[in-house]
């Protein structure tokens, strides 16, 4: 079911290493040194906040597959992979419980 | 338009986060209701669809990067509310697993992308396209223009979000805190990047899909004439 929206799926993880051409930064997004670079200073409260949370793969990247392009490709790609099938998981799974509880609901009223 | 951890105040975390609860509530008791059992895949893919589409960062002339986030897309073939949730998935796990968009600020992001975003974009929809057959010049066109100014809503909410900062919050130095830059830099700067490439890329996004569910499956679209209120396929 739903084959073609898959292959699109698919195709989108193969190509999302167009995805890193694009060099620099979006706006609003730079790290604590790209921000000193430009202002000269990073936000005191910036600093505290900043590495709040280390992620896994930051900037969907696997350092373990090394520096090369190739290797960033490939932990791009990864990462989509990766991201796609915990995203799918949860969506799922949140469904799931809604469409549960809605049963019992209705199995209640009854 | 993923705020990272720092750039807002705690407080205006808290505040964002606190608009979402009810937010989120609404749409899982809509889900709840409405929700089809053979439609579940379909959401699961739209928020995959969506964490995928953000991943084609473009260049912008300025030196920055964008990217398009399909909200529009999602609320116009799965209803508004079940593409807050979708959104929602979708951005706290790139925030939990990839670091993109900050944790303290996901109130601020589903808001502005989970939220602003798709509810304009379906009503900016419903207003243009409402009753257009499913792959129709109009509903191609409409399926655009919404996606376009949609995203240039959440990203002009963005921006509002990062100007206020410098003007609440400052060290005591005088310094600021948080975001450095205010409303007269934040606002041009994102929305000069997303009315000039990202909303367009946004626009095209939508209107590609739109030609391709129609082409293999119109009766996948959310029915038309109950707008926003039931998420059910057309029969």
């Amino acid at each position: 079911m739903y084959k073609h929206y898959w292959l699109v799926l698919l195709v989108l993880v193969i190509l999302s290493p167009l995805g890193l051409l694009a060099d620099g930064t979006a706006w609003g997004e730079w790290d604590a040194a790209g921000l000193k670079e430009t202002l000269g200073y990073v936000p005191q409260g910036m600093e505290q906040l900043g590495d709040f949370w280390q992620s896994l793969f930051p900037d969907y990247s696997m350092i373990f597959l090394g520096q090369s392009t190739i290797s960033q490709y490939a932990g791009y790609i990864l990462s989509a992979i990766i991201g796609s099938a915990i995203i799918y998981a949860a969506m799922i799974l949140i469904t799931k419980l809604l469409v549960r509880q809605k049963n019992k609901l209705v199995c209640q009223n009854k | 338009m993923h705020i990272p951890d720092g750039y807002l105040s705690p407080s205006t975390c808290a505040t964002l986060g606190i608009v979402m609860v009810p937010i989120w509530y609404r749409a899982s008791a809509k889900l709840k209701e409405t929700l089809d059992i053979s439609r579940i895949p379909l959401l699961a893919m739209g928020a995959v669809f969506s964490f995928l589409i953000m991943m084609f960062n473009v260049p912008i002339p300025d030196g920055t990067t964008a990217h398009a986030i399909g909200a529009t897309l999602i609320a116009i073939v799965l209803g508004p509310w079940a593409a807050a949730i979708s959104m929602s998935v979708a951005l706290v796990i790139q925030a939990l697993v990839f670091g993109d968009g900050g944790i303290l600020a996901i109130g601020a992001n589903t808001f502005n992308m989970a939220f602003i975003a798709p509810f304009t974009g379906y009503y900016i929809y419903q207003l243009i396209g409402r009753n257009a057959s499913p792959g129709s010049k109009r509903q191609i066109i409409a399926g655009a223009v919404a996606g376009y100014i949609a995203i240039n809503l959440a990203a002009l909410a963005a921006s509002i979000e990062f100007g206020i900062q410098p003007l609440l919050f400052t060290a005591a130095d005088g310094t600021p805190l948080y975001c450095p830059y205010g409303l007269n830099v934040a606002i041009p700067a994102m929305m000069i990047t997303h009315l000039s490439i990202a909303g367009i890329v946004e626009g095209i996004v939508t209107a590609a899909a739109l030609k391709f569910i129609a082409h293999h499956s119109a009766d996948m679209m959310v029915n038309p004439t109950k707008t926003g209120e039931e998420a059910t396929p057309n029969v």
